[in-house]
């Protein structure tokens, strides 16, 4: 059968940076004016490419941070300390730059109204960024949906989208927690627990209520997560997962 | 072709550049990129069978997927998100020793696996000393994360087409696209053409 192409998906294109936003001391969000988007849905992701003067490329997939109907498409990216684009994006990246990427991507680790739920969302440190998006398309959209997200970070200093997830700016459908792992701020009332199997069951619908699970973040994360969910007896096939990250083998 | 300001990038003197395709960059590292939950099937249950348009269907335990004879293989990965690993190790079975005496008429192969991952692949490309299924990495057991107790081994094609936990094949007469290949994926998947997406 042939299928056709997705409109405008695979052609290189160039961006200019509109704005940078500082939203942890490793990571910034970079908002785009793009003339030829072809419009995303929430949770798919870009490839972006860096060309040195030489002529020597570097590609690199980031995820959507933005809803499809925000003004600008924004990227959020975490610098990788070892990293050959992230720290190009978060460290030299200014306003007004231009950014060759192509997009969207992915129709897997996408959710839209009409997929319903309750939905269930899992954020691994940066793996928080296309959640956001799910969450910002949740609240323009008014959907009813009910939404949880549970975003593991190591310290408050690390959570992105810090005020906007604290002060939760997506309504009252939407329940949003957080676990922080290594270090917590004086009286904090939150989680500092890992990924184990008593929390998750504390957090999530029983299976029963099929909620629609979206895990994201690094490996050894998502596999905890995933595993515990199966084991707890949710459908394999409501639970979407993106990881990222290298695992030890 | 745009100069992105200030980029350097940072080359990798010791990987040679005939070996890595375009867009893709050397790691040490090994990532992993799956759709769905590790799936953890015991091998007591485990069985890899040859069906769909075959004259007659065959299926190993893993008992007996251990007793044919296996290949020792040294090769280079490309996965779609841009990494690659070369000199990878891996031991299996060749897909010309599974399908030895399969009589069929079929040109193409729908890999299936536990959790319901599918690829699909042209039977030339799994046949003529190009694809394994392979149960042990850098000789040690595979680990479930990467794939185990066994995967499908395609190394000229993006690692997507190496589908993990591998329990079968389905020899079919008309070409089905499996998981990521409905998703946007190319369809075929040459990283050295760079077809990474539908419509490259």
């Amino acid at each position: 059968m042939e299928r056709a192409a997705l409109p405008g998906g695979l052609t290189w294109q160039l961006g200019t940076v509109v704005e940078i936003v500082d939203e942890t001391p490793r990571t910034k969000s970079i908002a785009l004016a793009l003339p030829a988007w072809p419009g995303h849905r929430a949770g798919q992701h870009v490839d972006v490419r860096l060309t040195a003067e030489d002529g020597y490329q570097a590609q690199r997939s980031y995820a959507i941070a933005s809803a499809p109907e925000d003004d600008h498409v924004v990227l959020t990216v975490e610098r990788l300390d070892d990293g050959e684009v992230s720290p190009y994006l978060v460290d030299e990246l200014r306003p007004g730059d231009q950014l060759e990427l192509r997009g969207p991507l992915g129709g897997y680790f996408v959710w839209e109204a009409s997929l319903g739920g309750p939905l269930l969302l899992l954020a691994g440190g940066s793996g928080v960024v296309p959640l956001r998006a799910i969450l910002r398309h949740h609240r323009v959209v008014e959907s009813t949906v009910p939404a949880r997200l549970l975003y593991w970070a190591r310290a408050l200093d690390d959570v992105i989208y810090r005020d906007e997830l604290m002060a939760n700016v997506f309504g009252d459908s939407v329940d949003i927690r957080f676990t922080l792992t290594r270090e917590q701020p004086e009286g904090w009332r939150g989680w500092e627990r890992w990924t184990d199997m008593e929390l998750l069951q504390e957090v999530t619908w029983p299976p029963r209520e099929h909620p629609l699970v979206y895990v994201c973040g690094p490996t050894p994360f998502v596999d905890r997560a995933t595993f515990s969910l199966i084991a707890l007896g949710h459908e394999p096939g409501r639970v979407r997962h993106v990881a990222f990250g290298p695992t030890g083998v | 072709m745009a100069i992105s300001r200030g980029f350097q990038g940072r080359r990798r003197g010791d990987a040679d550049p005939t070996r890595v395709p375009p867009g893709q960059y050397v790691t040490d590292d090994f990532p992993v990129l799956s759709a769905g939950p590790t799936p953890h099937t015991p091998l007591a249950d485990w069985d890899f069978s040859i069906r769909g348009a075959v004259d007659r269907p065959v299926a190993w335990t893993w008992n007996e997927f251990l007793t044919l004879p296996s290949e020792t293989v040294t090769v280079d990965v490309h996965c779609v998100t841009k990494w690659s690993k070369l000199d990878t190790v891996w031991k299996g079975v060749s897909l010309d020793t599974l399908l030895d005496g399969v009589e069929t008429s079929a040109e193409h192969v729908l890999a299936f696996c536990d959790g319901g991952y599918t690829t699909n692949l042209p039977l030339e490309d799994v046949t003529g000393g190009k694809a394994w299924v392979a149960y042990e990495y850098g000789g040690e057991p595979l680990e479930p994360e990467h794939g185990g107790p066994a995967r499908l081994l395609v190394p000229h094609l993006y690692f997507w087409k190496s589908a993990k936990w591998v329990r079968g094949l389905e020899l079919r007469d008309h070409d089905k696209p499996g998981f990521w290949e409905t998703y946007g994926y190319h369809n075929y998947g040459d990283p050295w053409k760079e077809q990474r997406y539908q419509g490259d």
